[in-house]
């Protein structure tokens, strides 16, 4: 019955030739960038400078770093609030290990690649006790991260008894700090994790699973798909970019504060997936579009800050602009 | 055919409804009286349009044209709370009630008796405990609903609902999830609300349960009504007739593009299924494939065909029996499990456990071979366009290319790529349940005649349909599902329509229906 009494719609769609809120659902975001730009190029001094966008790209590195993990879950029609909290437990338990808090250091360097690797592995483990809420228990996602969305930040917290940790390890800090070919660090290992995640989404078996899962979860089922997997490897990546995403911001500050870091954060990733033109339902995703929504809000801040607009002011706009990008998918999909 | 009562003594007279979705008639000239202290009982097929006119009725859809009276007076109500204040209650399959919330509070929910602008408990205490005192229940309706067993939870929706002081009460298959003891309880409140003058709709499947506690029926198909008669005057068998559509006098013409079939190439048994159950809608079922074969199920809504077939497929979960397949024991956890013995299954809805509407036709026919068209976990792009491409034209698939959304394209092409995705894993047995619905005439015999090229070539196939013609012309053998229970094994073609019917309306063959 409800097969007859919904016909495909999109057809009339093709038909009528243009379809102005599907162009903008589509090319919006590179159109608002693109218009920032023109805009800063006109009116904003020092715009067109190295140092301008090497500030840009460290600011926006963190979040797109986490909303690569984040575009991902999303795509399988889940949620992750956990990633602020997570970026506080790396950030927390990296100085820890190498500042030989835990066991003595011997070897600066190997403390710190055992500190590296720790810490990303622990913050992957907890994403992989997301997932595992998420698709064992059948939580919805939104209450499962909840949960350690509460609880990280705390652990973090007890880890370093609420102490703020300073330190001055070059080897470690050069994933905040480094510039090889003048470009910072964490923007080279951004880019390489947008373009592997990109590649990863659309050329392989995994990837083409997270869509399906996420567009229709009972069809993948019945398909084969291993549904439960799927899910707990999402989170786990998730968890993973968040801890990669910690040590970034601890090593740029030369200090661990568990109540700051990460602080947020879910909060920008979510709407740099969304501006991005990523479906926040499932099933519909990318990870170019999840760059190009973080760079516009980035812009837009610059933008407002950079022509004497306080900041209170432009989280107002950056709420407008979410806002707006969604209400735009909404009606694509109509 | 429909028998007309005195028209001034009906509770309910809806005549000549008409709804239409996107166009399409769901109703067109639908009619129901019902008299006031009876049970009626309304049935039809899946798409027969009950579930609309129950809709229409109680405000939940506005009508296209048609007019409805009830108690004489013009009917006209917006919502079901509208519907249930003006005196026609409804209760649903689904508990549609609060299970946190004490039993005191579902009853009274939305006409709470207040003091003074306070809430009087005791006095909503009293009023919940005298109502299910009715139904002979004697509970704590002070503690949470969601502490009750499914039964309890639903005398309580009925207690709910005749708390109103209903005229109408619609019971929407209300059986469904009920064990013997407790509908016999429920059987007792239909005969005490009609005792006090309270008619009673009431839709169900089983037949026995209509003949038990039914007064009269009324049978819908395609929209319209079809027949209205007195239980006492109508058999099961002409019963089974009215709702399929068959004149049961009536020899088989061609109603399908399946046409006769090569007998000779039916090879060995591929597949076995022994005493299958699991819970209440699949309770003993036996059966079994060959190679080369169409086998099909028969049986009315709520059979336990699809619950069958999910169960072979390894979507829910056995309780008992043995399967086989190709000879070697088989004992699937997941879907996954039967993919690799060689299985693919096109599920009855399409929509909501067949396509993924945002991905394209290429992504869609291809979600199942994922592993197979690539190496360590990278797809071979050119692999999959070469399959694509293949199914598109051989299955003559009509869409702008393989990289179109799947939501884009009619039912007919969406079950096609459905089809396609199973092909193309090269399936040893496949399993098509209503393959053919909600689909235009065209692609329907397009359909029908793949699956009869399909097995030709040696696929064995378990067909699930609800058109009867389908299963008839296009089954080599059929078996017959009568609540959960395989009734009779038949050789389909030579098979005679009047026996196919019969075991579905008595659950064995008409000689033994007419002792």
């Amino acid at each position: 019955m409800s097969d007859l009494a919904t016909p495909s719609p999109a057809n009339d769609a093709g038909a009528r030739g243009f379809n102005l809120f599907g162009f903008l659902a589509r090319y919006g975001t590179v159109i608002a960038l693109m218009l920032l730009i023109a805009f800063n190029l006109g009116y904003t001094r020092n715009f067109a400078t190295l140092q301008t966008l090497n500030v840009n790209l460290t600011q926006v590195c963190t979040i797109v770093i986490v909303a690569v993990g984040m575009t991902l879950v999303i795509a399988t029609g889940g949620i992750d609030l956990s990633v602020g909290s997570l970026m506080a437990i790396s950030g927390a338990l990296a100085p820890m290990i190498f500042m030989g808090k835990i066991f003595p250091v011997g070897n600066t360097y190997l403390a710190v690649v055992v500190a590296m690797v720790v810490s990303i592995f622990v913050a992957g483990l907890l994403g992989l006790f997301n997932g595992w809420l998420v698709s064992r228990f059948r939580i919805q996602p939104i209450v499962a991260t909840l949960v350690l969305f509460i609880a990280g930040r705390g652990i973090a917290q007890v880890m370093t008894n609420g102490n703020l940790q300073t330190f001055r390890v070059p080897q470690f800090q050069w994933i905040g700090l480094a510039r090889p070919l003048g470009i910072p660090a964490q923007v080279i290992i951004m880019a390489v994790l947008v373009a592997a995640a990109a590649w990863a989404l659309h050329r392989t078996v995994f990837g083409r699973s997270i869509l399906a899962v996420g567009g229709n979860e009972k069809a993948s089922e019945l398909a084969g798909i291993a549904v439960a997997r799927i899910k707990l490897a999402v989170y786990a990546i998730s968890g993973l970019c968040a801890g990669l995403a910690g040590l970034v911001v601890i090593a740029i500050n030369s200090s661990s504060d568990a109540n700051l870091v990460g602080l947020g954060m879910e909060l920008d990733a979510i709407a740099a997936v969304a501006v991005g033109g990523t479906l926040l339902s499932g099933g519909k995703a990318t990870i170019i579009g999840t760059l190009l929504g973080a760079l516009t809000i980035q812009l837009v801040r610059y933008t407002l800050l950079a022509n004497g607009v306080p900041d209170a002011a432009a989280l107002v706009v950056k709420a407008a602009i979410i806002a707006f990008a969604v209400w735009l998918q909404q009606q694509h999909r109509v | 055919m429909i028998t007309q009562p005195d028209q001034a003594a009906l509770l309910l007279d809806m005549r000549d409804i008409q709804k239409r979705f996107a166009g399409i008639p769901a109703l067109a000239g639908a009619s129901l009286q019902v008299l006031p202290g009876e049970v009626h009982a309304l049935i039809g097929q899946n798409g027969g349009g009950k579930s609309t006119l129950i809709k229409v009725l109680t405000g939940y859809h506005r009508r296209d044209g048609g007019q409805v009276l009830f108690e004489q007076r013009p009917f006209e109500v917006g919502s079901p709370h509208e519907a249930q204040v003006s005196g026609i209650s409804t209760i649903y399959q689904e508990i549609n009630l609060v299970p946190l919330r004490s039993v005191t509070e579902n009853i009274c929910l939305g006409r709470e008796k207040r003091r003074r602008g306070l809430l009087d408990w005791s006095a909503m205490h009293a009023e919940a405990e005298r109502l299910l005192s009715r139904f002979s229940i004697r509970i704590d309706v002070r503690r949470p609903l969601g502490d009750f067993n499914t039964a309890t939870q639903q005398m309580v929706a009925i207690a709910r609902a005749i708390g109103f002081s209903a005229r109408l009460v619609i019971m929407d298959e209300p059986t469904s999830s009920l064990d013997e003891r407790e509908v016999s309880v429920l059987f007792s409140v239909v005969r005490q609300l009609k005792a006090e003058g309270v008619s009673v709709l009431f839709v169900s499947h089983k037949l026995d349960e209509l003949y038990e506690v039914c007064d009269r029926v009324t049978i819908m198909r395609d929209g319209h009504t079809v027949r209205s008669a007195a239980m006492s005057d109508i058999g099961k068998l002409e019963l089974v007739a009215a709702m399929l559509g068959r004149d049961v006098a009536v020899v088989d013409g061609h109603a399908t593009a399946f046409g006769a079939r090569d007998r000779s190439r039916i090879g060995d048994v591929l597949f076995t299924a022994q005493g299958l159950s699991a819970g209440q809608s699949v309770r003993n079922v036996t059966f079994d494939v060959r190679r080369g074969e169409i086998a099909s199920f028969a049986g009315l809504l709520g059979a336990g065909r699809t619950e069958t077939a999910r169960l072979v497929f390894g979507a829910d979960r056995l309780k008992a029996g043995e399967m086989t397949m190709e000879r070697a024991s088989y004992h699937p956890e997941r879907a996954a499990d039967a993919i690799a013995a060689g299985m693919g299954f096109c599920t009855e809805d399409r929509k909501a456990e067949g396509i993924v509407p945002e991905m394209t036709v290429a992504e869609n026919i291809t979600l199942a071979l994922l592993p197979k068209i690539s190496r360590n976990g990278i797809l071979n792009e050119d692999r999959q366009r070469e399959i694509v491409a293949r199914f598109i034209r051989d299955l003559g698939i009509k869409c702008s290319g393989p990289n179109q959304k799947v939501r884009e394209l009619s039912g007919g092409n969406q079950q096609k790529v459905l089809l396609a995705r199973w092909l193309a894993m090269n399936p040893k047995l496949l399993i098509l349940d209503e393959p053919t619905r909600g689909i235009d005439v065209g692609a329907k015999g397009e359909i029908q005649r793949l699956i009869l090229k399909l097995a030709d070539d040696g696929l064995g196939v378990l067909m699930i349909s609800s058109e009867i013609e389908e299963v008839m012309e296009g089954a080599d053998r059929i078996f017959v599902l009568r609540e959960g229970v395989s009734v009779a094994e038949l050789e389909g073609q030579a098979a005679n329509v009047e026996d196919v019917l019969a075991a579905m309306a008595h659950g064995g063959s008409p000689v033994e229906a007419a002792a």
